[in-house]
C-alpha cells in the first residue's frame, strides 16, 4: 500500500500549479475541490505546450519543411508517452478533442458502419433493428446520450444496467440484459458523481462472452489510479487531457489494434484519407484514419507532458493520496448527521470524489455557501441525471480531488459547510 | 453574504400561494439544465386584452432557495394585477436580474423582488432567479391562445 503525499510534498507540487496560489471572493485562498470537472495545469505541462508554439509550431503531417518534421516528431513522439502511460501501443491511440468526441467516435463508427459506410469491415460495428447496446444508469451523459442516439439512427434498443440504493451496479439481472442480442456494453470505470469504481475485468469478460463489445469511459480512472489497459480487458476505452493535468482540448481514444483497423471512421476530411478522388476515397491506417484535420499538436505535447508529471509522482501514491482525502471528508461528514453521503461506504470502492446533499437545503444554495469562503466544488447534477434520479436526489454537492489537494482542504471544506445550517436555520442536533 | 436575505429565506419556507390548482388557462414545466430545477406552473386570466387581470398563480417548484423564493415573489407580485403590469413586473425583474449589479431594483414595481437583486451579482444564478418568471410569461402567452 502506497503513502499519502507527505506535507513537504504536497508544498512541492502545490508549487508547480501557479493557479493555486489565488485569491477568490474577497481574498480567501482559493480551496479547489472540482479536480473532476477540470483538474489544473501544473508549469511542465503550460512550459512543453508553450515550447512547442514557439519553437517548433507547423501543421502535423503535411509540408517537407523543418518545423513540420519537428512538429510531426514532436506529435508522435507524444502519442507514444500517451500510450506507455496506460500500457497501450503507439498505434493504438487516437487523438479526439475531448473525451465526449471519442465516445462519439466509437457511436459514429456503429451508424456508419450499420450504413455499410466509414470504410470499415467486418460485421463488428453494425447496429440494426433486434440489436442491443447495453450501458448503465450510472454513466456521465457522454456515455450515455450518443448511445442513444445510436440506437436511434440504427433501430437497436438501448437498455441499461439498473444502480442499487447505496451507488453501485444491480448487477442481479446482468444475464438478462447481457445477452447475444447485447453488439456492445458501454460503462464507466469510475463514477463522475459518486466515486464508485466498477469491476471492469468482471464485466468486460461478461460482455465479451455474449460476443459483445466493451467500451470503457476511463475520465475519472486514468487521471487517479494506475490503468492499464492490458489488465483491464475491454476493447475500447476513452478519457480527457484536460481533467489529468493537461491542456483543454484533447482527449484520447484507444482501441484494440485489430479492432481499430476494423472500426469505421467518424470525421472525415484532410489528413485521414489514403486516396481521393472525385468518384470516392480510401483512408488511411489507424490511428490516422480518426484523425481528420490539422491535429491538436501542442495539446498533445501537453498531454505528453502531464503524463510525465504524473508519472514522476507515481500513479499509486496520487491514489493513495486521494483515498485518504477521501477518508478524511467521509470521516468528516459522518459526523454532520445533517449530511447524507451518496455512494459506496467502502472506501475500497471509491476514487477520489465523494457526493453528498445537506437536509433541506439545495446543492446551489451549499455551493453558494462554500464558495464565499473561497471553496470550489461542483454543484447539480453533473452531467448525471438519470443516476441523481435513480437515487432520488435532485441535485448534490460534490468535492473531488487531484494529486494537489491538501487534508487541509478538506478540512476548509468542512468548516465552511457547517455554516450551513445557522444560514438556513435547520435544527442541528451535534 | 448578502445574496440570502432573510426575505428569500422567508419565501423559501413558506412560499406564497405555493401548490397546483383549478381552474387554470395554461399550465408550462420549465426546467434549468444545469441543476435540475423544475417548475410546473398555471395561470388563470379573468377578462381579456387591457382589461386582462391575472386572477391566479400556482406552481410547484423544485430547486435551490433563489428559485423557489423567486416564484413565491412572483406569485405574491402579480397575482390580482392587470396582465400589463404584471408584464412590466417581470421586465423589472428581468432588468434588475441581467443587470450584473448595475440595477438596484425598483421596489415600487418589483416590492420583495428587490430582495434578489443580490443575485445579479452571481451569473451563474440568474437563471434561478428567472426560472419561474419565464415560465409565467409563457404560461401568458399560452392563456391568451385560450382567451381569445
Amino acid at each position: 500500500m502506497s503513502a499519502p503525499f507527505t506535507d513537504e510534498e504536497s508544498a512541492r507540487i502545490r508549487a508547480d500549479f501557479p493557479i493555486l496560489s489565488r485569491t477568490v471572493r474577497g481574498g480567501h485562498p482559493l480551496v479547489y475541490l472540482d479536480s473532476g470537472a477540470t483538474s489544473h495545469k501544473p508549469r511542465q505541462v503550460l512550459d512543453a505546450e508553450r515550447r512547442f508554439y514557439e519553437e517548433t509550431n507547423a501543421a502535423v503531417h503535411r509540408g517537407a519543411h523543418q518545423l513540420a518534421e519537428e512538429a510531426t516528431d514532436a506529435y508522435e513522439r507524444a502519442r507514444e508517452t500517451i500510450a506507455a502511460f496506460i500500457g497501450a501501443q503507439a498505434a493504438e491511440v487516437v487523438f479526439t478533442r475531448n473525451a465526449t468526441e471519442a465516445l462519439n467516435l466509437v457511436t459514429y463508427a456503429f451508424t456508419n458502419g450499420s450504413a455499410g459506410g466509414g470504410g470499415g469491415h467486418g460485421d463488428r460495428f453494425a447496429l440494426g433493428p433486434g440489436d442491443e447496446v447495453l450501458i448503465t444508469e450510472m454513466e456521465h451523459h457522454a456515455n450515455l446520450v450518443p448511445w442513444q442516439e445510436a440506437c436511434r439512427r440504427t433501430g437497436a434498443t438501448l437498455r441499461w444496467v439498473p444502480v442499487t440504493a447505496d451507488g453501485r451496479l444491480d448487477l442481479t439481472d446482468l444475464d438478462s440484459l447481457l445477452t447475444e442480442r447485447t453488439k456492445v456494453f458501454a460503462f464507466t470505470h469510475v463514477s463522475n458523481v459518486l466515486g464508485t469504481v466498477i469491476p471492469v475485468r468482471e464485466l468486460a469478460e461478461r460482455a465479451h462472452a455474449v460476443g459483445a463489445l466493451a467500451v470503457l469511459d476511463a475520465c475519472q480512472s486514468v487521471p487517479h489510479l494506475p490503468v492499464d489497459v492490458t489488465h483491464l480487458g475491454v476493447d475500447l476505452l476513452a478519457y480527457s487531457g484536460h481533467k489529468m493535468f493537461g491542456p483543454l482540448g484533447v482527449g484520447v481514444l484507444w482501441g484494440r489494434a485489430e479492432l481499430l483497423d476494423e472500426m469505421p471512421v467518424f470525421l472525415t476530411g484532410g489528413s485521414m484519407i489514403e486516396t481521393v478522388r472525385m468518384e470516392g476515397s480510401t483512408y488511411a491506417p489507424a490511428p490516422q484514419k480518426f484523425e481528420a484535420g490539422v491535429p491538436v499538436a501542442a495539446q498533445a505535447v501537453g498531454l505528453a507532458a502531464a503524463c510525465d508529471y504524473l508519472t514522476a509522482l507515481g500513479l499509486d501514491r496520487v491514489h493513495a493520496h486521494e483515498q485518504a482525502l477521501s477518508e478524511r471528508l467521509l470521516a468528516g461528514l459522518a459526523t454532520r448527521p445533517w449530511v447524507r453521503v451518496l455512494g459506496p461506504d467502502d472506501l475500497s470502492e471509491r476514487g477520489g470524489a465523494v457526493a453528498f446533499e445537506v437536509d433541506g437545503v439545495h446543492a446551489h444554495d451549499v455551493g453558494q455557501i462554500l464558495d464565499d469562503r473561497g471553496v470550489a466544488v461542483r454543484v447539480g447534477h453533473h452531467c448525471a441525471w438519470p443516476l441523481h434520479r435513480a437515487l432520488g436526489v435532485q441535485a448534490s454537492t460534490r468535492a473531488s480531488f487531484a494529486a494537489y489537494t491538501t487534508f487541509g482542504e478538506v478540512d476548509a471544506l468542512l468548516e465552511a459547510l457547517d455554516r450551513v445550517p445557522a444560514m438556513f436555520g435547520l435544527e442541528v442536533s451535534a | 453574504m448578502d445574496l440570502y436575505q432573510e426575505l428569500i429565506l422567508e419565501h423559501y419556507k413558506r412560499p406564497v400561494n405555493v401548490g397546483l390548482r383549478e381552474p387554470f388557462d395554461a399550465e408550462v414545466h420549465h426546467v434549468n439544465p444545469t441543476c435540475g430545477d423544475e417548475v410546473t406552473l398555471r395561470v388563470r386570466v379573468r377578462g381579456a386584452g387591457e382589461d386582462a387581470i391575472v386572477e391566479d398563480v400556482s406552481y410547484d417548484a423544485t430547486g435551490c432557495s433563489i428559485s423557489v423564493a423567486s416564484s413565491s415573489i412572483l406569485a405574491e407580485e402579480v397575482t390580482g394585477h392587470s396582465v400589463t403590469e404584471a408584464r412590466a413586473t417581470f421586465e423589472a425583474m428581468r432588468s434588475m436580474l441581467t443587470s450584473k449589479g448595475e440595477d438596484p431594483g425598483d421596489e415600487e414595481a418589483i416590492g420583495d423582488g428587490v430582495a434578489l437583486a443580490g443575485v445579479a451579482k452571481y451569473p451563474a444564478r440568474v437563471k434561478c432567479a428567472l426560472l419561474s418568471w419565464m415560465a409565467f410569461t409563457d404560461a401568458l402567452h399560452q392563456s391568451e391562445g385560450v382567451n381569445q
